[in-house]
């Protein structure tokens, strides 16, 4: 009974480190099917290490170029609706907004357990999906029919695709739950003196995220309902004879701003730990909550951006193409207030400030490619070429997983009560940052030359031969970034166990959370704390401390 | 060294080059902008590590001046790119007059072409030098994408509907046609050529592959031997829908609205006549869907366009 009350436990902490361990578990398949992707695209048709043999066993380990659509298709599924989305959300949503805006659980505790544990269900049906006649889904991650909806199209599409579908529709169910609750619980239970002005750009961010979420995701999940039903029922919404391009809508109308679920969540943390290890407040907090509002507004008006050659009534793509430029103009003025926050600060290089300055490097980088593509004479050149590739992968690993490391740095102590080592993380960050840039920062050169995605051979055109060395090398890249992975996984089961006793407060930081214990009791505060200031405030010259927690504070100075 | 680096591709057709210079100007601020920010980012963090000597730091908390410099700065730099690229973009996606009519069907996983004059291709396509050339495209199976990177064009090939594009080449030689949608198993083999030719190398490519009939030819023969011509011919009683001019004219529907008759209205009246029917006449159009081959149907679509209005109609 006891171990059943702590498997479905309704405690929000619990519910959040349950999301954490799921989404690291799925992140190492995907990182698993990311270097097999880069294996092919480096050494064609060779036998692949370790999977070959048992995957292929009768072409000696050589995959076939089914097997390679599976694996770019389940890649993008896994990293973006089982990895960055649940673990942005589901990790640091639940975990971190009741601690932040000092309220004792979710508004809706038993809705939120539900939540998690449809998840499961998600991920065993898209593990299904491999043992079907035809294999799995493979039309890729944004599943395009008739490609999809045609079972003879590709071999996913005769079994596979189904499971995919459900997969995503069980998802999609589990993050509008937990949206709901993120929402009602911003809205209804932030503590005494805890204005909307007073929240930590954290909380506002995961506030907007789930926002996206309640208002995108029944168009994706509605568009999903639709091609189950041309693959189940027959009907033919997305036929030739019905309209193809429908599912693209429908499917970018949540896929795009499903991009701004999962950098507004970092950009928040990014803001907080910036803040809190440089010992300086965000510079321009009202600039900084109005750019989150406009990327969350202009986030709905620029998915066509993915149709540009589609075929689609080219003034319409112009509109899209000014929505999409347009949208820099907030994510510019968040990288200046960054860099304004660091400009005469007291800077300590941490891991987790490390991972938030590397996390602003790479979304300016990742943010300024996304201008070419919005630019749309470029853009019918870059579109689906490696550039695009190369564009959102410093979006998502650049901005996503850099704020995710960042997250979990700077949280760590918090959640499990114990210190990481330090020098393990700074390592983990030098490795990962320069690697990443190995890896990402020459696919724009492929996709300058005119390299497709989703090919699984780029030697068979004569005149991207030239391009194997850089294949070669990226993927070499891609296979050492993975590999340093071990140091983050070595640190954090390492302290875990063995780790130093986190203090409340080790990084004096100014917000509610740190009011609690390490980790913090079921209903996380013993006295209801009543918030006095925002959560920015960093001024060696008031007392003994160089901060001033947000809250009448319930224990001494330090 | 170009050739190496590959930094550009060809330049092979007049917008290639226009293309190449929006792409320098994207260059040069993205790269100033990101060089910018992340020198700011290592210099301060090295400024301002750990700082001893600020100990009394200066909390700021905004400034609305700066806050309005860095957003109406880049805001003005940013509609220089979306201005620049959006006349660019109106002049890619307008064929001018007289351009030659190429047609394009995909399918998995090969390309088959034809020409204006009718000959017919597969994974080739020869074109004149310094010629407009108009492709229309469909697809028989999945979405493809027509990609031809030295001419900086690329259009997705979509089943049920027409798509076109076109070009002007500028340089003679064989230009990598690639297929930029993922389209299944073979995506990657979905590869061809075109070939740009002078003009007196065109004419005789085409004089050595005769014995093929023009589009319009063919759609003339497949229009008397479906018998469409029992019901559309030139008479007052008859029972189809005049089709004499009916190419770019608004068409009057039954249910009160009109519709502009283009390529996908005509494909879509042939296949499913009944989605879109013309006022004064009932639905006893019998539905081709399944009958004829996207090739066939884009034959009947232009012998129709050819089919011009009778002087006594147009009064
Ligand atoms: C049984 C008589 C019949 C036959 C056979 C027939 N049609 Fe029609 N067609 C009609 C009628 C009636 C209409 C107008 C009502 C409608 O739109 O369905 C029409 C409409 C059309 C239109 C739209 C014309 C407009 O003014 O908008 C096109 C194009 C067309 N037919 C092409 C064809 C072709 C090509 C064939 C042969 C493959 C064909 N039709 C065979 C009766 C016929
Ligand atoms: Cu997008
Ligand atoms: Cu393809």
């Amino acid at each position: 009974m006891k171990l059943l009350a702590r498997v479905f436990s309704t405690d929000h902490k619990v519910i959040g480190l349950q999301f954490f361990w799921s989404g690291l578990l799925m992140a190492l398949f995907g990182a698993l099917s990311a270097m097999l992707i880069r294996w092919q695209l480096a050494w064609p048709w060779s036998e692949m290490p370790v999977v070959g043999g048992l995957v292929f066993p009768k072409s000696g380990g050589v995959p076939s170029p089914e097997f390679y659509s599976a694996l770019f298709t389940f890649h993008g599924t896994v990293m973006i609706f089982f990895v960055v989305i649940p673990l942005l959300t589901g990790w640091l949503g639940n975990y971190l907004i009741p601690l932040l805006i000092g309220a004792r659980d979710m508004a809706f505790p038993v809705l939120n357990m539900i939540s998690y544990w449809i998840m499961p269900f998600a991920m065993a049906s898209l593990a299904i999906g491999f043992c079907v006649e035809g294999g799995s889904a493979q039309a890729g991650w944004t599943s395009y029919p008739p490609l999809a909806t045609l079972t003879s199209a590709t071999p996913g599409s005769l079994h596979g695709q189904t499971w995919w579908l459900l997969a995503i529709v069980l998802a999609g169910i589990s993050s509008t739950l937990g949206a709901v609750n993120y929402v009602t619980t911003v809205v209804k239970l932030r503590a005494k003196g805890m204005g909307w002005l007073r929240m930590p750009l954290t909380v506002w961010a995961l506030f907007l995220a789930a926002c996206i979420q309640l208002a995108g995701i029944p168009v994706l999940t509605s568009g999903g309902i639709l091609q189950l039903s041309d693959r189940v029922l027959g009907s033919g919404f997305y036929s030739a004879s019905g309209s193809p391009l429908l599912w693209q809508h429908l499917f970018w109308f949540y896929g795009h701003p499903a991009v701004y679920v999962v950098i507004l969540p970092a950009m928040g943390v990014v803001s907080d730990v910036l803040s809190v290890h440089a010992r300086k407040g965000v510079f321009g907090y009202k600039p900084m909550v109005f750019s989150l509002l406009g990327i969350t507004l202009l986030g709905f008006m620029v998915w066509a951006h993915h149709m540009f050659v589609s075929g689609m009534n080219p003034a319409l793509g112009m509109a899209f193409g000014v929505a999409t430029t347009l949208i820099a103009l907030p994510s510019g003025v968040k990288v200046f207030n960054w860099l304004a926050t660091l400009w005469g600060a007291r800077l300590q290089l941490t891991s987790a400030m490390l991972f938030a300055l590397g996390f602003v490097a790479l979304f300016i980088t990742g943010g300024l490619s996304g201008l070419w593509l919005a630019c749309t004479p470029v853009d019918v050149y870059m579109h689906d070429t490696y550039f695009v590739v190369a564009h959102f992968h410093f979006i998502v690993f650049g901005g996503s997983v850099f704020g995710l490391f960042a997250a979990f740095y700077h949280w760590f102590p918090k959640m499990f009560g114990r210190m990481l080592d330090e020098r393990l993380g700074r390592a983990h960050f030098v490795l990962t940052f320069v690697l990443a840039v190995g890896v990402f920062l020459m696919m724009h050169q492929l996709g300058l030359a005119g390299m497709p995605r989703r090919i699984a051979d780029p030697t068979v055109y004569p005149s991207l031969r030239h391009l194997v060395p850089l294949n070669v090398s990226i993927t070499w890249c891609a296979l050492l970034l993975g590999a340093s992975q071990v140091l983050f996984l070595a640190n954090l089961f390492w302290s875990l166990w063995r780790g130093p006793r986190a203090p409340r407060n080790p990084w004096k930081a100014a917000s509610l959370e740190w009011e609690a214990d390490s980790p913090p009791p079921h209903g996380n505060f013993g006295a209801q704390p009543e918030v006095e200031r925002g959560p920015y405030e960093y001024d060696p010259r008031t007392d003994g401390r160089d901060f001033q927690p947000q809250a009448v504070t319930l224990f001494p100075p330090a | 060294m170009g050739n190496q680096l590959n930094l550009f591709p060809e330049n092979a057709s007049t917008f290639a080059s226009q293309v190449d210079y929006i792409y320098l100007y994207l260059l040069l601020v993205c790269a100033v902008f990101a060089l910018g920010v992340v020198v700011a980012i290592v210099y301060f963090s090295i400024k301002y590590r750990r700082n001893p000597t600020h100990t009394a730091i200066q909390q700021v908390e905004g400034n609305m001046m700066l806050e309005i410099t860095w957003s109406v700065v880049p805001l003005l730099i940013m509609l220089t790119m979306f201005g620049w690229g959006a006349w660019l973009y109106m002049r890619m996606v307008t064929p001018p007059k007289g351009a030659l009519d190429y047609y394009v069907v995909g399918k998995q996983w090969m390309w088959k072409l034809q020409h204006p004059t009718g000959q017919r291709e597969i994974n080739e396509l020869h074109v004149p030098i310094n010629q407009p050339v108009r492709l229309t495209l469909t697809s028989e199976d999945v979405i493809h994408d027509f990609f031809v990177p030295d001419f900086r064009m690329k259009r997705d090939v979509v089943p049920g509907r027409y798509t076109e594009c076109w070009f002007e080449a500028t340089k003679i030689g064989s230009y990598r046609i690639e297929c930029a949608q993922y389209c299944g198993t073979k995506h990657s083999q979905m590869i061809g050529l075109v070939h740009v030719m002078s003009q007196a190398d065109y004419d005789k490519w085409l004089s050595g592959n005769l014995g093929a009939e023009t589009a319009d030819a063919a759609g003339k023969k497949l229009f008397e031997g479906n018998r469409c011509d029992t019901c559309h011919k030139d008479a007052p009683d008859a029972r189809g829908a005049p089709l004499w001019g009916v190419y770019g004219t608004q068409v009057a529907l039954r249910d009160g609205s009109t519709v502009l008759a283009d390529d996908d209205y005509l494909r879509e009246s042939i296949l499913h006549s009944t989605a879109k029917v013309v006022a004064g006449f009932e639905p006893i159009m019998p539905l081709y869907d399944g009958q004829l081959t996207e090739e066939q149907v884009l034959q009947l679509v232009a012998y129709i366009k050819t089919l011009k209005a009778k002087p006594k109609e147009t009064q």
